[in-house]
């Protein structure tokens, strides 16, 4: 597939969760059952994509030894947990980061 | 009744301050899709056609990783389906709207002009409150393609160095910062980032992030129906 039908196809694919929450959900589909187990997606798709771009190393291996991003990503949850703030979280990992590779 | 131009005002208004970690977000994202190979017209056409952050770095990870077209879309459409929890919500006020109102809103609407907007349509009953959505979704939608737009330039300006790849996963660690603290979120999060670690080598087809978000899922329908028991 060219890189401009995967572009395309990814528009639809977003436009459509979005215009059938609009346009075609009704309020009775969802119970609070699904309505429950949807209050997780967040939690059961972001890790995802977190957890292997810290772990995984460029030639995808696991790598724990002498890795400064699970330290920073560590620093960078607490700081999220008490100050509630997305961009706090995002800045103190990233300056932890640079601390880690470039002073320590 | 406030003019449609307050409303939308009022929509501008309050999403601003949501729209502070959009930039390097944005900026993030055009110097990636550069990166990964994607030519600036294709990076900037991400941006008009998708409007989604989440999607577009989706992509760029799967697509760095060599995945199929097949399993970026779905894990894609697997980021999104987020947006079918908002439905329930969201659909009741936009109900007696025209379809074409309810085409055009669909495209601005993202996480952030959602959670200000769903505020402002709970407590305004004017037939006009939607063009307050529209005013908080047109922002996002004006900083995330000028930020995309600076990110495609600044690209080649960033040394590779600052491992700037990393805000990735510290974006989509932010967006969980409140869910850390419930215990169940917590024992989902992990298991969903240990089986797309351990499964990254060898789950076929580069699908660990959608076989992880089921693992995910799976996991907090058994916790929370025991939850419910005791």
């Amino acid at each position: 597939m060219s890189n401009w039908a995967l572009i395309l196809y990814c528009g639809l694919i977003t436009y459509l969760t979005r215009f059938s929450m609009i346009a075609l959900i009704k309020k009775e589909m969802f119970n609070d059952r699904i309505r429950e187990i949807l209050s997780f997606v967040p939690s059961a798709i972001f890790p995802a994509i977190i957890f292997p771009a810290i772990f995984i190393n460029d030639i995808g291996l696991i790598e724990i030894d002498d890795n400064p991003k699970i330290l920073a990503a560590i620093i960078a949850m607490f700081i999220g947990i008490f100050s509630r703030s997305i961009i706090a979280t995002i800045f103190s990992g990233l300056a932890s980061y640079w601390f880690l590779i470039f002073v320590v | 009744m406030k003019s449609n131009l307050k409303v939308f005002l009022k929509g501008i208004i309050d999403v601003s301050p949501l729209m502070i970690p959009v930039v390097p977000f944005g900026l993030i994202f055009g110097v990636l899709a550069i990166d990964v190979g994607f030519t600036p017209i294709e990076t900037m056409a991400m941006s008009l056609i998708i409007f989604g952050g989440a999607s577009q770095i989706v992509l760029l990870q799967l697509f760095s990783g060599g995945a199929s077209s097949l399993v970026i879309i779905s894990s894609v459409g697997a980021v999104n389906s987020r947006h079918l929890l908002y439905g329930a919500v969201v659909s009741e006020h936009l109900s007696d709207l025209k379809l074409i109102w309810k085409i055009i809103i669909s495209y601005f609407l993202i996480d952030q002009a959602f959670a200000i907007s769903n505020e402002y349509l709970k407590k305004n009953k004017d037939h006009n409150r939607y063009f307050h959505l529209v005013g908080g979704g047109a922002t996002c939608w004006v900083i995330w393609q000028s930020t995309t737009f600076l990110g495609i330039i600044l690209g080649s300006a960033i040394p590779e160095k600052l491992g700037l790849s990393f805000a990735v996963p510290l974006t989509f660690l932010a967006l969980l910062v409140n869910d850390f603290r419930k215990f169940i979120n917590v024992i989902v999060i992990i298991i969903s980032g240990l089986v797309a670690t351990l499964g990254y080598n060898y789950i076929p087809f580069k699908a660990y992030v959608i076989v992880a978000a089921l693992a995910g899922l799976f996991t907090a329908m058994i916790l929370t129906r025991k939850n419910k028991k005791a």
